[in-house]
């Protein structure tokens, strides 16, 4: 292989280019093919992957995972037993209380940001924002140092509840476009990622073949991050054209897709699932919305009457698929919401004291870390922010979170916050 | 010597003035007046009840729920209050003892019990909830009666209507159901979608009837929220009453204030002398008078609290809102005329 002559010329791309080419490789023999072999079931089982939930808006913690029933804080709902004696969450989260023995807890953070953006920043960097610098996000960050070679998916997929897809290379920053988030807009493939019933496969690599001669002509001339990344993509794409399979949930036995609900989320919690077990490194879903300055009280019946047993099936069925153990999940939104009920039954932003869930992969099972004051309106133990919880992750995953990534002009930048350190107790 | 002074007091919607406040701690939810008009009762964010007396303000705290008590009710052939919690209990009290305590306690919903009513001759008790369903129970007993299914999102209020053997019940998406609660069966639909909203940007329903009433004679129906949502998490919309005409069943009027507004209307009530009060919140608190053949209220009152309820006096003479402030704010309707221009 030759060594690639970038415009930057960085040893990174090369890295990425060659381990791309052997993904591209491999990736031909179709990863669903392999998984009836042995080999693959260990291969499997052995890869890490992330799934993140993202409750967008601001889910409350009070609602949620860190409930102060019978306060002036508190709310109407009642805190509920769970499957590990002592752990009580909300009533509204039954399904999930039941598999809580297989979760852990994060009751200390403490964001400081309750801005939506900034907030959201936080939370898939690790890092706050700074005026002239990007930091990539989880997602990306997995794309690159998790992703199997063979993968034919992209690195980083977002399924959102709505809207259009897209490709966000601002998620990756410095890692490049290669890295970045790509969305499937309410859990469906990318439009036009699948070749028209008109066009016959002769005609598909007749096409085909003429764009790669161009493209092969154009690059000799100027090689870049930015091209490489544009070949990536189709190369990914060809890849990814053959698992359609994957997208066709019709094929699930209906009892077992119902259990995830009838709903939107439900729906995108069984494309979850099934994107992990044909070999996705990293998903994110997001749920939609939390934003609840009104009415907090009704909208979180609402809300979390979908998430909770879409979310309670997704756990069970990755345990019961055996990729719990390699799968690290996480259930996160930007910010958490006001212990002060305001004027119109809602709850504003608030990020002094708040609530994420981990679970899965190198995480330890059924513990709290973390403890708010009665009526939860600040840390009392173990105080945490988003850089701690970037440490764990990557410590869960068995990545060293003082691991440098390389900029274009080879500035090194530590995968988690130097500043801050991994929630011990909660790693296995 | 001069001319004789003499005056009577006479209801005067475009006179209400803020009479009383009475701080109870708690941000309140509901209140509602004894059907005398002795008492007058109020639930907070506290999950207790509070009776006030009307006349010289004598608070006794009733404790029985654990959950917030968003419905109130009252039977005067027993003597009793029902209230019912977001845990799904409902209790029964003698409200006139000097300290009630709870005569009976129902387990009577799974979750939430959104709205309460009593059947004019004050027999039957109707509750209904985040269970989709509608009870029906024997008073002062407390024995299940029926069980009224049919609705397909949360139930959030029941009236009996004041002449005929029939009840309605309404819900988030506006769907109001008109039963023969002897029969256990829909008789028909009435139609208060307005008073809800998808709101796709949120991904979440907004809305619902959150208040109602018939008038006297039982022949139009009152049910208000909240319309014209553009951001529901936020709150943003507008009051409205939507009046049914019960013979038809068709719209007669939608009643809103006379000036924007954003908020709920959390109460509404027929004034015994015919016009409609309503009462809500959301950027402030308004109190709003109507005539039931004109969409725009005749006289609106502004306070900067947010109002959550409200109840009219069974004279008529004054009413009260719960305020989110936890201050019970008592208006008095009456306005001194001169005998001798009357």
């Amino acid at each position: 292989m030759q060594p690639c002559t970038y415009q930057c010329g960085t040893k990174d791309h090369l890295h990425s280019r060659r381990a791309f080419l052997m993904g591209t490789a491999v990736g031909a023999l179709g990863f669903a093919g392999m998984t009836t072999s042995a080999s693959a079931q260990s291969l499997k089982q052995s890869q890490k992957r992330v799934l993140v939930i993202n409750l967008a808006g601001g889910v409350s913690q009070l609602e949620s995972w860190d409930p102060k029933p019978g306060t002036d804080t508190g709310g109407p709902f009642r805190a509920i037993k769970t499957s590990v004696p002592g752990i009580h969450i909300c009533e509204l989260l039954p399904y999930t209380a039941k598999q809580m023995h297989r979760l852990a807890l994060v009751r200390g953070l403490n964001t400081a940001e309750d801005d939506h953006g900034k907030g959201d920043y936080i939370m898939h960097t690790g890092r706050r924002k700074e005026p002239a610098f990007d930091y990539p996000h989880l997602g990306s960050v997995a794309s690159k140092l998790l992703s199997p070679a063979e993968s034919s998916l992209p690195g980083y997929l977002h399924i959102t509840p709505s809207g259009g897809s897209s490709f966000g290379k601002q998620d990756a920053a410095f890692l490049g476009p290669r890295f970045a988030s790509v969305t499937m807009a309410n859990g469906q493939p990318p439009p036009n990622l699948f070749a028209p019933k008109n066009l016959n496969p002769s005609a598909d690599q007749q096409r085909e073949y003429l764009r790669s001669q161009l493209n092969q002509r154009f690059q000799r001339s100027r090689r870049s991050a930015q091209t490489e990344a544009y070949t990536a993509s189709f190369d990914q794409a060809e890849q990814f054209m053959k698992q359609a399979h994957i997208f066709d949930t019709s094929k699930e036995d209906p009892r077992l897709a119902d259990r995830y609900g009838k709903h939107d989320f439900g729906r995108h919690c069984l494309m979850a699932r099934r994107l992990l077990e044909h070999g996705a490194t990293f998903v994110k879903v997001t749920h939609s919305n939390y934003d609840t300055h009104h009415e907090n009280f009704d909208f979180h019946i609402e809300q979390l009457g979908e998430f909770d047993r879409s979310f309670a099936t997704l756990i069970e069925d990755l345990a019961d698929r055996g990729l719990w153990s390699s799968t690290l999940v996480i259930v996160i939104s930007e910010f958490g919401r006001t212990p002060r009920i305001n004027h119109l039954y809602g709850r504003d932003h608030w990020s002094k004291a708040w609530s994420i869930v981990m679970g899965g992969c190198g995480i330890q099972a059924g513990v709290v870390t973390g403890k708010t004051n009665a009526n939860g309106t600040a840390v009392t133990d173990r105080e945490v922010h988003g850089g701690h919880l970037f440490h764990t992750y990557y410590r869960a995953l068995g990545l060293n979170p003082a691991k440098n990534l390389h900029t274009p002009d080879e500035r090194p930048i530590p995968l988690a916050d130097p500043l801050a350190s991994a929630i011990k107790e909660l790693l296995v | 010597m001069g001319p004789h002074l003499s005056f009577n007091l006479k209801t005067d919607p475009v006179k209400t003035r803020l009479w009383k406040e009475q701080k109870l701690g708690s941000p309140l939810i509901a209140c509602r007046y004894d059907p005398m008009g002795k008492y007058l009762f109020a639930t907070s964010q506290d999950s207790s009840i509070q009776r006030i007396d009307v006349l010289d303000a004598r608070i006794t705290k009733l404790s029985g729920h654990q959950g917030w008590v968003r419905s109130l009710a009252f039977s005067t052939r027993h003597h009793l209050l029902v209230s019912a919690d977001y845990h799904g209990l409902i209790n029964l009290w003698n409200w006139c003892d000097p300290a009630p305590k709870p005569s009976k306690t129902i387990e009577a919903h799974d979750g939430w019990i959104r709205a309460l009513a009593v059947s004019s001759d004050g027999q039957t008790l109707a509750s209904c909830g985040n269970d989709l369903q509608v009870k029906l129970w024997s008073l002062p007993d407390g024995r299940l009666i029926k069980t009224l299914t049919g609705h397909d999102y949360h139930v959030y209020n029941v009236a009996f209507h004041p002449l005929e053997r029939r009840l309605v019940s309404a819900d988030l998406h506006g769907n109001v159901k008109d039963w023969d609660w002897q029969q256990a069966s829909i008789i028909r639909e009435l139609d208060a979608k307005i008073l809800h909203k998808y709101d796709g940007g949120f991904m979440a329903d907004i809305g619902g009837v959150r208040s109602i009433a018939f008038n006297r004679a039982g022949t139009l129906l009152a049910c208000g929220g909240i319309t014209n949502v553009s951001n529901a998490f936020a709150g943003i919309g507008n009051p409205q009453v939507v009046l049914f005409d019960w013979m038809t069943g068709k719209v007669k009027q939608q009643l809103k204030p006379a000036a924007a507004f954003q908020g709920t209307a959390w109460g509404v009530a027929f004034h015994p002398e015919g016009f409609l009060v309503g009462a809500g919140g959301g950027s402030g608190g308004q109190i709003w008078y109507w005539k039931p053949d004109q969409p725009a209220s005749f006289h609106t009152v502004t306070h900067a609290v947010s109002f959550r309820d409200m109840a009219l006096h069974p004279q008529g003479s004054q009413l009260s809102v719960a305020c989110a402030d936890g201050v019970l704010r008592c208006y008095s309707l009456l306005a001194m005329v001169d005998k001798n221009k009357l």
